[in-house]
């Protein structure tokens, strides 16, 4: 219950192709992020396994039965959309209630199951109240509640926190994670934001101009990104990307070395260059160096650095941090992760 | 310094106001004093505005010795009857046109507003004929019919314009619900589109209540509306000022108070977009 | 969003509107072209034969044809000229602040709502009558001969009657179209140092623009149709004087009963309307693209 399958599924519209032939399982249960830049795709996939957008071709099953052509109403999945899209002449009762009473369930049913999902989301107090009325945070817990009660087979989210303010993000992107150990429940997250992905999945799907670069869980993505885009999209800030001239035995053209794992020295170092813009945020210092040869590179100190601008550095890495990418913007596994290091995407 | 120069202005630009919008109302206005006088009064070489014997005689003399009331009721149900009607039919493409676009949604919807474009002239013959044949001459229904047809482009514009004020998500969350097409369009879209509904309605039983071609032309004593009907105070039968401001006031004012509530709509549906 | 469900299903919906503004244009239109080319005529029963273009070379070179032509094109231009400058000058007013503004709107846009053959018959009586109308009574007072508008000066009265109907309407839209107008560039001027006539003439009239041509074009083609005041009042004379196409189509189909002239009368505005048509349209799509 809750497993879905994705066959070489493509999408068109017109003459444009949005999302290449594509493959994809998602297990029963798991918290699986679609993360990915704006117009890769992503919330156009999530809206063809909700069934609110037709395959151009390809299957879609879910618990092993062909959904592609099922209209929304059937497939068991229940949706929360970006702006909640709350029943706005319907108090936050009728509006959790309405799922079930298109589903003909028993009116005792019905109260008892709003009073669970109110309690579980801290909504009973509204219940009465209509959307207008309620806070940003309130309703999107609202649309939460009026998933949950269709007890669906796998929630799809659709950027659910992106219209509310950072404070509220962080609380929200808990709160989801808890109801999801609570309920179990297979979900299917959209996001553009890495951090909410890299903090709330069980497996992160990154997408890319309509393909799928890698699935793996967020570890494994960002310790072994196949390739530059993966490299550069997960962790913050962004990998530092150094052009390097290929050679007859080695055909690294960039290497990639994240922030956090440069050590600054004061003597000498792989490489050199001047302090240019500091950004103090009290727990850690970023620092933008001017790099001979390299361009700017950013820097992660302590958040007690000392440096100023202009100040004179050197810089290294440990060789297991660096990454290796060839002129496609391929990960050089060997080079990259170790000997015998081989990692597969999907 | 500041302060007092817009109070200066503010009483200069009142004064403006007021005498360039008495004058521009002042037709309006002595009809309805009109209508309070005496006939001889209404004729009077020396014209007043108050003083004079005020009285209902015209009132109860249009009421009582003409089909007065019978013309008010064909206005009443023509125009409420081609506003219903055309609610009926348009709702429906209104919602398609708002909700599932296509490439030809733009050119479809222009296509309609088109058709309100055309003189009617151009179809005057025909339209007339085809009435005579089938009986329809001089009947409400020929004219409900006719009534619907003209301002159907307005009245799926106009929807068309509320519908698309509505997050399509909203909808989508309906049928991801479970909603089927019924329940999609009486559950969730009409309830939430009612005020836009409404200004429809309203602004089409304005334009069909003062329609005044098809009514004068496809009319006679049976079916006529009030435009038609005020229109035979026109030849001259003696002194009649009075008893035609009281037909008049009748036949305005409810339509002056309606008018007053649907200024948005107006723009909204005959501006085509010009202006928000 | 779309789907092939919600697709077909849209079809459907559309089909009743579709049909019916399909069957109402085209079958009578079509009709009308039929009827422009016979020799039909309702007092003359007979066959109705196949005439070919001689209606319209008769409707075409037909004195009164040339004066209800310039005719239509002084009542169009003339009302137009009115409400523009009238509605662009009550615009710019009843944006102020004064006192009372509501009631100086409902006073404004009263006109609008009320029935052409009121407004005619009101006007013509009340006011124009050269012996016991409001005009009359004031020119005697001032010692000087009252005017017999409907005689004298038939469609010069007509388009006062039909601009006092048509004010309201430009003001509304053109005083919607001042007020979306961005506080901040005339701000912006002010503090550049523009008087407000120079405010009015490069910032305001300017963005006006859109909004001129709208009513120009939407009331051209309501204008070129103005019938039931003519109806009511002077029955298109004194001769053809207050006459315009629409009128002499009508005197013509239903008055004489020639159904072939009038049609290709009927044909004639149609084709003056479409070009009318064209340019709104072009505006209206554009104002669906935004």
């Amino acid at each position: 219950m809750g497993s879905i399958t994705l066959k070489q599924v493509t999408k068109s519209f017109g003459d444009v192709n949005v999302i290449k032939p594509l493959d994809l399982e998602i297990r029963d249960g798991e918290f699986i992020v679609f993360v990915g830049p704006s117009g890769c795709g992503k919330s156009t996939l999530l809206r063809m396994i909700a069934g609110l957008e037709d395959t151009t071709s390809g299957t879609i099953e879910i618990d092993n039965q062909d959904a592609t052509d099922m209209p929304p109403a059937q497939r068991g999945l229940a949706m929360v959309f970006q702006s909640y899209a709350l029943y706005p002449h319907m108090s936050v009762r009728n509006n959790i209630a309405f799922p079930l009473k298109q589903a003909k369930v028993d009116p005792a049913i019905i109260e008892q199951k709003i009073e669970k999902a109110a309690k579980m989301l801290n909504l009973t107090a509204y219940l009465d109240r209509k959307p207008g009325q309620l806070s940003g945070g309130q309703r999107q817990r609202v649309a939460i509640g009026r998933a949950i009660v269709r007890q669906p087979s796998a929630f799809l989210f659709d950027e659910p926190l992106s219209n509310l303010d950072a404070s509220l993000r962080v609380n929200m992107r808990l709160e989801i994670s808890e109801l999801h150990k609570s309920l179990d429940t297979t979900m299917i997250y959209v996001t553009h934001d890495q951090v909410e992905a890299m903090t709330m999945a069980d497996r992160i799907a990154v997408f890319n101009g309509g393909i799928i670069e890698q699935v793996g869980t967020p570890l494994e993505l960002y310790q072994k990104p196949v390739n530059q885009f993966v490299a550069g999209f997960i962790g913050s800030p962004k990998m530092n990307f150094i052009a390097v001239e290929p050679t007859s035995d080695d055909a690294t053209c960039t290497l990639g070395i994240r922030p956090e794992h440069f050590k600054i020295t004061e003597e000498s170092g792989r490489w050199s260059g001047q302090v240019g813009v500091i950004e103090h945020l009290g727990s850690e210092t970023f620092l933008h160096v001017n790099v001979d040869g390299a361009g700017t590179i950013t820097v992660k100190a302590d958040g007690d650095c000392k440096l100023a601008y202009g100040d004179k550095i050197h810089l290294t890495a440990p060789d297991e941090k660096i990454m290796h990418f060839d002129k496609d913007g391929v990960t050089i596994p060997s080079l990259s992760w170790g000997e015998g290091c081989t990692y597969s995407a999907a | 310094m500041a302060i007092k120069d817009t109070k200066k202005s503010k009483l200069i630009y009142t004064l403006a106001a007021w005498s360039v919008s008495g004058m521009i109302f002042f037709p309006i206005l002595w009809t309805i004093i009109t209508s309070f006088k005496t006939e001889s009064e209404a004729i009077s070489a020396s014209p007043s505005l108050f003083m004079f014997d005020w009285t209902l005689e015209n009132y109860a003399e249009v009421l009582s010795r003409s089909p007065y009331f019978d013309h008010f009721m064909n206005s009443v149900v023509i125009s409420l009857g081609a506003s219903l009607l055309g609610l009926l039919i348009a709702i429906p493409a209104a919602w398609s046109m708002a909700f599932v676009q296509t490439k030809r949604t733009k050119n479809l919807l222009m296509w309609m507003l088109s058709t309100k474009m055309l003189p009617p002239v151009g179809v005057l013959i025909p339209i007339y004929l085809l009435f005579r044949d089938f009986g329809l001459l001089d009947t409400r229904i020929g004219l409900v019919i006719v009534m619907t047809l003209i301002n159907l482009p307005i009245m799926v514009w106009m929807l068309y314009t509320y519908f698309r004020e509505i997050p399509n998500e909203i909808l989508e969350a309906a049928r991801m619900d479970g909603a089927g097409i019924k329940q999609e369009i009486f559950q969730v879209l009409l309830p939430i589109a009612l005020p836009g509904i409404a200004s429809t309605l309203l602004l089409n039983v304005i334009l069909a209540w003062n329609e005044a071609f098809w009514t004068l032309i496809l009319t006679a004593a049976n079916a006529a509306p009030l435009t038609a009907f005020i229109a035979s105070y026109s030849s001259p039968e003696g002194l009649f000022y009075a008893k035609l401001s009281a037909a008049s006031v009748m036949a305005v004012v409810p339509i002056l108070i309606l008018g007053w509530f649907s200024q948005k709509q107006l723009v909204r549906g005959l501006s085509f977009g010009a202006v928000k | 969003m779309a789907t092939t469900q919600s697709r077909t299903l849209a079809k459907i919906m559309l089909f009743p509107s579709v049909s019916l503004l399909l069957a109402w244009m085209i079958v009578p239109l079509c009709m009308t072209l039929y009827f422009s080319v016979l020799d039909y005529n309702l007092l003359m029963p007979g066959d109705n034969e196949f005439i070919g273009f001689l209606n319209y070379e008769f409707f075409l070179t037909d004195p009164a044809f040339i004066e209800s032509f310039f005719n239509t094109l002084l009542l169009v231009g003339g009302v137009l000229f009115i409400t523009i400058c009238g509605g662009i000058g009550l615009a710019v007013l009843l944006d102020q602040a004064i006192w009372g503004r509501n009631y100086v709107r409902i006073m404004v846009l009263a006109p609008f709502f009320v029935m052409p053959t009121v407004s005619a018959l009101v006007w013509k009586n009340m006011f124009m009558n050269p012996v016991n109308g409001l005009f009359a009574h004031f020119a005697e007072f001032i010692g000087v001969t009252p005017i017999d508008f409907f005689a004298e000066l038939p469609l010069l009265s007509i388009i006062i009657i039909v601009s006092w109907q048509w004010l309201p309407f430009a003001a509304l839209i053109l005083l919607t179209a001042i007020q979306s107008l961005d506080r901040e560039q005339l701000e912006a001027a002010d503090l550049d140092g523009a008087g407000p006539w120079s405010k009015f003439v490069y910032i305001v009239l300017p963005h006006l623009s859109r909004a001129v041509t709208a009513v120009i074009l939407i009331e051209t083609i309501f204008l070129l149709s103005i019938f039931a005041e003519i109806l009511v009042t002077t029955s298109g004379g004194p001769g053809y004087s207050s006459t315009n196409i629409t009128y002499l189509i009508y005197t013509q189909s239903l008055l004489q009963f020639d159904v072939g002239g009038g049609s290709a009368g009927g044909i004639v505005a149609v084709v003056i309307a479409n070009i009318v048509a064209i340019f709104l349209m072009r505006l209206i799509g554009k104002n669906l693209e935004g």
